[in-house]
């Protein structure tokens, strides 16, 4: 298949870049800072719970590698959702928007599982320093996909309704960032949260 | 300068290759997991460090489009990451994290 069709010409900027994308691309290299800030957190306070639960007494790891899974895929569901606006392909855009409203939602699913499992085996965000910072950090980033399947639910409905239109590929380009981002943070939390702690669960 | 710019977005991959990226994805995450139960020791740190450091960066590269986007998104971004991981390391020090 050929490249993507030629974007629209956007009002002449003092950098010739559109301004919208470019606060995108601040907001996200500062909401790095924000989840530096709370994985930095975690990690400080590792293995210095005074009570239990333990990670490695909650975590499964399979089941957190199929959630993750998830998540990973719909990333490219995202980028076919923009890959067929781009070309005019406004049937493309509602599937892959939806499929991809959907994939965040399986995993936010998996996470409310996961949290109220963790809640049945007694660990609370106040139950101790791997409860607090565990719950704060994946609650923040299930946060932030909530915020992401909103935006792309909300940008579905207008596509249902005629209201988008190919010209305005920027703005599914824009929430397709914002997603992969929700993405990449997950890619670094599972690795230090879950996969770090995995040789404890197994042993 | 917005020639540029649209020149760029126009060389964005075709949908195969995003799905051929996916696949890549996808068999990383399997490595990474399989890879923890295989139990390689001190490595496994590091191991688990490339790994996820190779997704992020297709995903950055090719999803986001920072390979065919303009250098000025990747300096935001990039820039957003070092600091990040500067405080990390500056934190992990005053909290004597690497001599315990």
């Amino acid at each position: 298949m050929a490249t993507a069709s030629a974007p629209a010409a956007h009002p002449e900027t003092t950098t010739g870049l559109d301004h919208r994308k470019l606060l995108m691309w601040a907001f996200l290299g500062s909401d790095c800072l924000f989840f530096g800030s709370l994985v930095a957190t975690y990690l400080l306070y590792h293995g210095k719970s005074l009570t239990g639960p333990y990670p490695y007494e909650v975590f499964n790891i399979p089941y957190t590698s199929v959630s993750a899974f998830v998540l990973l895929m719909s990333s490219l569901t995202m980028v076919l959702a923009l890959a067929a606006i781009q070309r005019g392909d406004m049937r493309g855009l509602k599937i892959w928007l939806l499929a991809t409203a959907l994939l965040g939602s399986v995993f936010l699913g998996g996470q409310y599982f996961e949290f109220t499992t963790f809640v049945e085996h007694g660990l609370t965000i106040k139950s101790n320093l791997f409860g607090s910072t565990f719950f704060t950090l994946t609650g923040f980033h299930g946060l932030h996909v909530t915020v992401g399947v909103i935006i792309l639910l909300s940008f579905w409905v207008q596509a249902l309704r005629s209201k988008i239109k190919p010209e305005q590929h920027l703005n599914i380009e824009l929430a397709g960032l914002y997603w992969h981002f929700v993405d990449v943070v997950w890619i670094v939390i599972f690795t230090v949260v879950y996969l770090v702690e995995a040789p404890n669960i197994i042993t | 300068m917005a020639t540029t710019a649209q020149r760029h977005e126009q060389a964005h991959p075709t949908p195969a290759k995003y799905a051929a990226i996916a696949v890549i994805l996808a068999l990383i995450t399997l490595v990474e997991v399989g890879v923890v139960y295989a139990g390689v020791g001190g490595l496994l740190l590091p191991i688990l460090i490339v790994l996820s450091a190779t997704k992020f960066g297709l995903v950055a590269m090719f999803y986001m489009h920072l390979k065919f986007d303009h250098r000025l998104f990747s300096a935001l971004f990039v820039g957003g990451i070092l600091l990040t991981t500067a405080i990390l390391i500056a934190l992990m020090s005053l909290f004597r994290v690497f001599f315990s």
